[in-house]
Order: structure tokens, then sequence, then C-alpha cells
């Protein structure tokens, strides 16, 4: 594995390999001393075209407790704002001697484009590109998911998974259909018909209009954001009547199975998709995402970077 | 597995079953004479084969000194400092005992002594968990060859040997057969 582009590329021993690493890993979480010596004198670059606070931290935090040195760059306040080009901010970075860069970026393929162009040796890990893929997200709730209702270890087998809300515009649904199937489970996305994406018949995923048909049989269910920041046209009458027959509110949970888990991705709009009675239940586990979060990207970082890189070939 | 078209004609085996047993039985006795006694001792094997050790050196101190000993596992991977000659490995599991490490004995336990460069990865690690009164070093086997400044305080046999030839150690627990051979390497 040289970079981690899209959870498609992921096949069922390296999805699971990175899931064993990570649950490695998260004892690191609870020592005194919370750094390993692993990745020290490598350089990870947090290259961040688009806000994000949650990611940007979590990248951070995992390569720093593997003793990496971390360079924050925001496109805000950088040259980018200048008018510089993805290639040229690329060759200033691979100048500068990057071992790995995490990418953020509002376009589609940016980080494909940045790992094939021959700008950087190093690795590229897709951080969240456009309405397109974030792998990372998709890898921590696989993590979670199988935390809770798998004991810990294996595949997804046979998994009943529904994602649901604004399946249009985003990434994390996109990887984690991926993900999820390569694993086993069995995807159900549930989205008013405007908010599905053209094509989404070839998916390898159930496709439903209809919440409260759904629910009952679910293992786990994952609410998505809906990505006003992202539409140019309306695509539902008003966010009433959004929240009304896709929101998840106590009545709605009521319906799932006693075993089964809500997820969100964050950040979480409260009285939208997703109402503050159940974001507060026990039964959501949005916390225990953003720990797993760190625990996953460290096992990325160091599947990518701990042992023998192109660089380290060309010495011997 | 040996079909015996590919055995080479060097294997040969230094420890069978009941060896292994006797080795195992004495460095129980070792660790809990040199210790007086079994209280604060903790087991750390380092994997994989470290970690069945230190369960069946565990169970041969128990019937010595009555109390059980905690027993654990170490893994050194993200420690090594040949990480980057390979591509990255695989983790084992690491299991401190609840009560963690500080001011306990630590016996660090592993199959072969070679190099010494696991056992200070180990240390290493060690290091980074709590602080330990004393660390102590059981080898199952030592073939020499030091590359660091590390000696074991209990080694089962030490086992001269060539830098060409391969000790291996098999365990029931992992390889279905409990034996130590040398193979390879032109005598």
């Amino acid at each position: 594995m040289r970079h981690l582009l899209s959870a498609g590329d992921l096949d069922l021993d390296e999805a699971c390999l990175i899931l064993d690493t990570a649950a490695q890993l998260a004892s690191v979480s609870d020592r005194s001393v919370k750094k390993l010596p692993t990745l020290r004198g490598r350089t990870v670059v947090n290259l961040f075209f688009e806000d994000s606070t949650r990611t940007r931290i979590s990248f951070e935090i995992a390569a720093k407790r593997l003793s990496a040195d971390v360079i924050n760059f925001a496109a805000r306040g950088s040259s980018v704002s200048k008018g510089e080009s993805l290639k040229d901010t690329a060759l200033t970075l691979e100048a500068m001697g990057a071992d790995a860069v995490v990418i953020r970026h509002g376009s589609s393929g940016a980080p494909h484009r940045l790992a094939t162009a021959g700008w950087i040796q190093g690795s590229v890990v897709n951080a969240g590109d456009g309405t397109h893929e974030h792998p990372t997200q998709a890898l921590l709730d696989a993590f979670t998911l199988r935390h809770h209702l798998r004991d810990g270890t294996g595949d997804l087998a046979g998994l009943q998974v529904a994602i649901v809300g604004d399946i249009l515009h985003s990434r994390v649904a996109r990887s984690n259909v991926l993900l999820l199937r390569t694993l086993g489970a069995e995807v159900t996305v549930v989205a008013p018909p405007t908010l599905l994406p053209f094509g989404v018949a070839d998916w390898p995923c159930v496709v439903s209009y209809n919440l409260d048909e759904v629910l009952p049989n679910v293992d786990a269910v994952m609410m998505l954001r809906v990505q006003t920041e992202r539409m140019q046209a309306a695509y539902f009458p008003s966010e009433n009547e959004y929240s009304r027959r896709y929101g998840l509110d106590v009545r709605r949970m009521g319906l799932l199975p006693p075993h089964a888990i809500v997820l969100h991705p964050g950040p979480m709009i409260r009285g939208m998709e997703i109402s503050a009675d159940v974001a507060d239940s026990p039964r959501a586990v949005m916390a225990e995402q953003v720990a797993n979060g760190v625990s996953i990207r460290m096992a990325v970082l160091y599947l990518l970077l701990g042992g023998m890189t192109d660089d380290d070939r060309k010495e011997l | 597995m040996d079909s015996g078209m590919t055995v080479p004609a060097e294997r040969s085996v230094v420890l069978d079953a009941g060896d292994m047993g006797r080795a195992i039985r004495r460095i129980a006795h070792e660790i809990v004479e040199r210790n007086k006694g079994a209280a604060d001792l903790i087991l750390l094997g380092i994997p994989t084969r470290g970690v069945f050790l230190a369960q069946r050196i565990a169970s041969a101190i128990t019937p010595i000194d009555g109390e059980a000993v905690e027993v654990g596992a170490l893994d050194i991977t993200l420690y090594r400092d040949d990480l980057r000659l390979r591509p990255a490995r695989a983790l084992e599991p690491t299991a401190i005992p609840a009560g963690g490490i500080d001011n306990k004995v630590v016996v660090l336990i592993d199959d072969v002594l070679f190099s010494g460069r696991t056992v200070r990865s180990a240390l290493d690690a060690l290091n980074d968990i709590g602080r330990p009164r004393a660390v102590q070093l059981a080898a199952l086997v030592d073939r020499g060859h030091r590359e660091l400044p590390i000696r074991a305080d209990f080694v089962g046999k030490n086992l001269p040997t060539a830098l060409a030839e391969q000790v291996r150690v098999r365990l029931v627990e992992f390889d279905e057969i409990d034996e130590v051979t040398i193979e390879g390497g032109a005598r």
C-alpha cells in the first residue's frame, strides 16, 4: 500500500489489516506516555484546502503519537489564496521533503491527481475530496461497528447498515458503501430522490425512500448532514419537511432493534437530521467515532510510512 | 511440512519436548530463587512464541511458590530499529496486567536471544508503559552473536552457533510440536 485514495482500493485483507492494526494502537491512548517512536524523522504534511476541525486534528494527533513531524498547511492564509496551483503547492512540499501528504480538497479527484501526477514522491492520504471519498472516515466507522456489533475482530459479514440523508453530496456515504461492502455488510441508503447521486443504482447497495420501513431491520444507522454549502438549488421544500421525513428522532429510534447503534460522521445539525435527544442518547456513538478516528489514522500512517518506503529503497 | 525430500542434512534437534519441559521448569525455579518468591513478579512474553513460553513458565512457578504469577505480552514491533529495512509489519497484541508494571519486577521472556536488538526494543517499550523496580530477561535459547551489551538472567540452553545457521524454536501451541532445531549453514 503506497497511497490511501479510495475505500474501494482496499481488499478484504488490507481493510482487516488496517482495522486490526488500529485495534492494537488504540491501547496507546490509554497509556500515560501516549507516544511511540515509530515514525521518528518522518514528515507528514496536512494539506487542507477545505475547512475541517475533526479530521485535521485527528490526523495531527495520530502523526504526533507516532513521533512524526507535522506541518499544518491551510489554504487560507497561504500562497494558495494568492492563486497558486495545486501543482506548485505540491512541488514546494516535495522540495521541503514531505514523506506523506494528507490532503483535503473541495474538488473530487484532487488526491488522485496529487498521487499520480509525479509531482511528489511521498504517500498521499485522501482526507476528503469534494463529493467523492473520505476513506479514513469509512474505516473508523467500520472500526466502531466492529467494536460494538462484532466483538472487535474479523469482518462485518451479514451486518445491516442504513446510511441516511444527503447521499448526493456525501463522500462519507460513498466510501462507507464501498468499504462496508468489502467487509461483507449489507448497506441500504435512504434519502429523498433529489439527494441521491446519478448512477446510485449501480452502487453495491439497496436504495430506499422510506426511513420508517428500513429502521426495524438494521444493526446500525448512520445519519448524514445535509451539506447546504454544496447546494446551489433547492433539493427539498423545507428543512422542516426534510427533518420530518428523514430526520432521526426519539420515535424513529424506537423502531430500531434494541442492539442497534446510531452513528454520525459530524458535524451534526441538531434538530435537522438528528434530534438532540437521539444525539445525546447512549445509543449514539459519536464520541467513540472520534476516538477511533485517531487509532485508524495512526494505523494508516504506520502502514504507509512505518516500513520501507521508496526513499529508503533508493538509499540501499 | 517436512516431507523428506527437502530436509537439509544439517537439520539437527538440540532440544526435544522433554528437554524443553525440564529447561522451563529450571528457569521457573531460578526466577523464584533470584527474586525470593514470586510476589510482585510479572512475566511479559515477546510475541509470538515468547508469550506461550511466559504462560508455561508462569504455570511452572505456581506449584513452586503457591502464588499465581501475572502474565502478559509485549509487542515490540513499533520500537524496532530495523523498521525501514522491510515493509510495514502487522502488529501483535500487547497485554499488560491491569495493575500496571510500576514497582514490579518484570521478567521479559523470548524464545531465542541473538543480536539483542529485540530486547533493546522491549526495554524502550517498557519505558513508555511504566517504571518497573527491576527488569530481568529469560530466553529459552541463547545462540550468541550479540550486537548490543545485553545478557540474559535465565537461559534454557546456551547454544554456540555459526551466523549462517538458523535456530528455530517450535512450540505445541503454535507449531504442533515442542522442539528446538539448528538448520542450514555449512559446518
